[in-house]
């Protein structure tokens, strides 16, 4: 699997957020080295829990926002703040919420021309065939309705397709989506998420999906990364992490979320028994200097070492590996 | 069609009032003068065109002064000169509070600081006292543009202070992200995604302006600080009061002006109403459906009764 060619990385990548106000002069570690790869024609689903990092993560690979350090690779070479333009035409995010990421005053047909003539160049004889393709490659038919509507005219589910058309506009090799389900009603995600694949199939795009629900993660994407507070904890082929977790954090996270298929998630679970709800309660402190392992705090197998020195990465078979000190 | 569409009339009965007070009041500023000499064989300067502080009467339709000034040829020109005011400093005062506010809303770091420190500098200057000190300087020197200028560039910043929230709030919202990542410059960003989500607040900050550099105007006047041989509504209520109309009961000589003066104010306020549909085309076409609703309703009403 690994063998496959690396599109997009994000090499040792931190990033730090000033505070402004009260708590001058002090800085939220969102993200503490991360390392991501993303490869052509495959999906990397991204989890963990609110305020670990994720769209941050995802901000940065997308040049939305600069990292303090580490570098954002695309194709191998180092992405520059002035590759910026270049760099929005190749990486394409689809943001979460479909009701606030659509500017309301514009119709569809200008929606999905701005990228075509930014991009792509698009003569203005054309642009009117290419937003009709657009609207076709992502199931809108017939395009022709679509074309003239507002925003509020349309569903959660269209609008957010909508997106997605203006993402795909700019023929872009990496797509990467910040939690692009979430907002919509269960019956459609679906859909989303087959017109996704789909398009990964087709095209060869390569894909960073954002998600809680591990069981879409496990349906849909190839391998997944586990984050908790700014550190990337686990990875590994999806089928390899959901049905044997390594890492801690991974099986809390896996036991929290319901899943019939898997045998662990019974309350009965061994490597769970001495956990204590209330002491597991506790969110990371990201204004404190990382030290040890980000989840020690938390976790029921935590030793002396673990607080104080970085957990070592432990491979177990190709591309699947974590930071646990429980490996050695 | 797309501009039948937009001169269509106004369904809000609201707007539709203050409208037509706005548009009787432009064509009186426009045609009234000429029509007062032609029709009724007066002008605002000519002194005794009749005898001093006559009440209404045929020749005199709204009186005379103690000069003997025909009140109604005085009204009319004073429309033209209160609206051009009122219009012109308008016009500045709102240029200025977008471009201000916008621009120091938008721009991060040094630029956006430093405009925005200038922005709360201008917003501490007690408007009305600056507006004073520069009209008596200028002593009526360079007529009604001279006083719509001084008006319109004192009296921007609190307008550019409400621009620039709007659109601080404006500028982190998804759909102005998503724009940025589509390519889009940061000129067209603020000019096609931002800024027509103040077109709302843009208008109703024109619209006060309006009457804001109308009621300065007049009031300059009132207190002596314009040129009192231009006629306006603010000269006209300075002599009513100079030469005590309010004693001598001669109510057709200040009423008027001041009438006018709060007309203006009801029909921007008026107008206002309908400034919210400019932002959200849910809204205009929401709009059409209820009208059309409610027009069935009070047909079957009328129908069953």
């Amino acid at each position: 699997m690994s063998s496959t060619e690396a599109i997009l990385e994000a090499v040792a990548v931190t990033k730090r957020i000033p505070l402004h106000g009260r708590d001058r002069g002090r800085v939220v570690h969102a993200l503490n080295g991360v390392d991501l790869t993303l490869r052509r024609g495959q999906i990397l689903a991204l989890v963990g829990e609110s305020g670990s990092g994720k769209s941050t993560l995802a901000r940065l690979l997308a040049l939305g926002d600069l990292p303090t350090g580490g570098e954002i690779r695309f194709a191998g070479k180092p992405i520059r703040r002035a590759d910026r333009r270049a760099h929005f035409g190749r990486v394409q995010m689809v943001l979460q919420d479909p009701f606030s990421s659509l500017n309301n005053l514009h119709r569809v047909r200008y929606i999905l021309s701005r990228p075509l003539r930014n991009f792509g160049r698009t003569p203005a004889a054309d642009l009117e065939r290419r937003v009709l393709d657009l609207l076709e490659r992502v199931n809108l038919t017939p395009a022709d309705d679509f074309i003239d509507k507002y925003p509020h005219e349309l569903s959660g589910g269209q609008r957010q397709r909508i997106a997605i058309a203006r993402a795909l506009a700019a023929e872009p090799a990496v797509l990467l989506g910040d939690e692009p389900v979430s907002m919509l009603d269960v019956s459609i995600r679906l859909d989303i998420l087959n017109l996704l694949a789909e398009l990964r199939n087709r095209d060869g795009l390569a894909m960073l999906y954002i998600t809680h629900d591990i069981a879409s993660a496990r349906y849909f994407a190839d391998e997944i990364s586990v984050m908790y507070a700014g550190h990337i904890v686990e990875t590994g082929p999806v089928e390899q992490v959901t049905q044997d977790p390594k890492h801690p954090y991974t099986k809390l996270l896996l036991a929290a979320s319901p899943d019939p298929d898997r045998p662990t998630a019974s309350s009965g679970s061994d490597d769970l028994d001495d956990l204590d709800e209330e002491d597991l309660a506790e969110p990371p402190n990201l204004l404190a200097e990382p030290t040890g392992c980000p989840f020690a705090h938390r976790c029921p197998h935590a030793t002396p070492t673990c607080s104080t020195e970085a957990p070592p990465t432990h491979t177990f078979t190709t591309g699947h590996w974590t930071r646990c000190w429980l490996y050695p | 069609m797309r501009l039948r569409r937009k001169l269509r009339r106004p369904r809000n009965r609201k707007v539709a009032v203050g409208l037509v007070i706005l548009v009787a009041l432009v064509v009186i500023a426009i045609v009234g003068p000429v029509l007062v000499s032609a029709l009724l064989g007066q002008s605002a300067e000519r002194l005794h065109a009749g005898g001093p502080l006559e009440p209404p009467s045929g020749r005199h339709w709204l009186g005379t002064t103690t000069a003997g000034e025909d009140v109604l040829a005085q009204l009319v020109t004073g429309t033209r000169t209160s609206l051009l005011v009122g219009l012109t400093g308008g016009a500045i005062s709102t240029t200025l509070a977008v471009l201000l506010g916008v621009i120091s809303g938008y721009s991060t770091g040094k630029a956006g600081a430093l405009l925005t420190a200038f922005v709360n500098i201008f917003l501490v200057i007690p408007g009305l006292p600056l507006l004073i000190i520069i009209a008596s300087y200028t002593q009526g020197r360079g007529g009604w543009i001279m006083v719509a200028l001084i008006i319109g560039l004192t009296s921007w910043p609190g307008g550019a202070r409400v621009k620039r929230a709007q659109t601080l709030s404006l500028r982190n919202r998804d759909f102005v992200q998503a724009a940025r990542y589509a390519g889009e410059s940061k000129v067209r960003i603020v000019l096609l995604e931002v800024a027509p989500h103040l077109a709302p607040l843009i208008a109703s900050t024109f619209l006060f302006a309006v009457v804001g550099s109308i009621a300065a105007e007049a009031g300059l006047n009132f207190i002596g600080a314009g040129n009192p041989n231009t006629v306006s509504w603010g000269t006209m209520l300075f002599w009513a009061q100079s030469q005590g109309a309010l004693l001598s009961g001669a109510w057709w000589w200040f009423a008027p002006p001041g009438l006018c003066i709060a007309l203006i104010g009801t029909a921007a306020g008026l107008i206002n109403f309908g400034v919210d549909e400019l932002s959200d085309p849910r809204l205009r076409a929401r709009g059409q459906k209820t009208s059309r609703k409610a027009g069935r309703a009070t047909a079957a009403i009328a129908e069953a009764s």
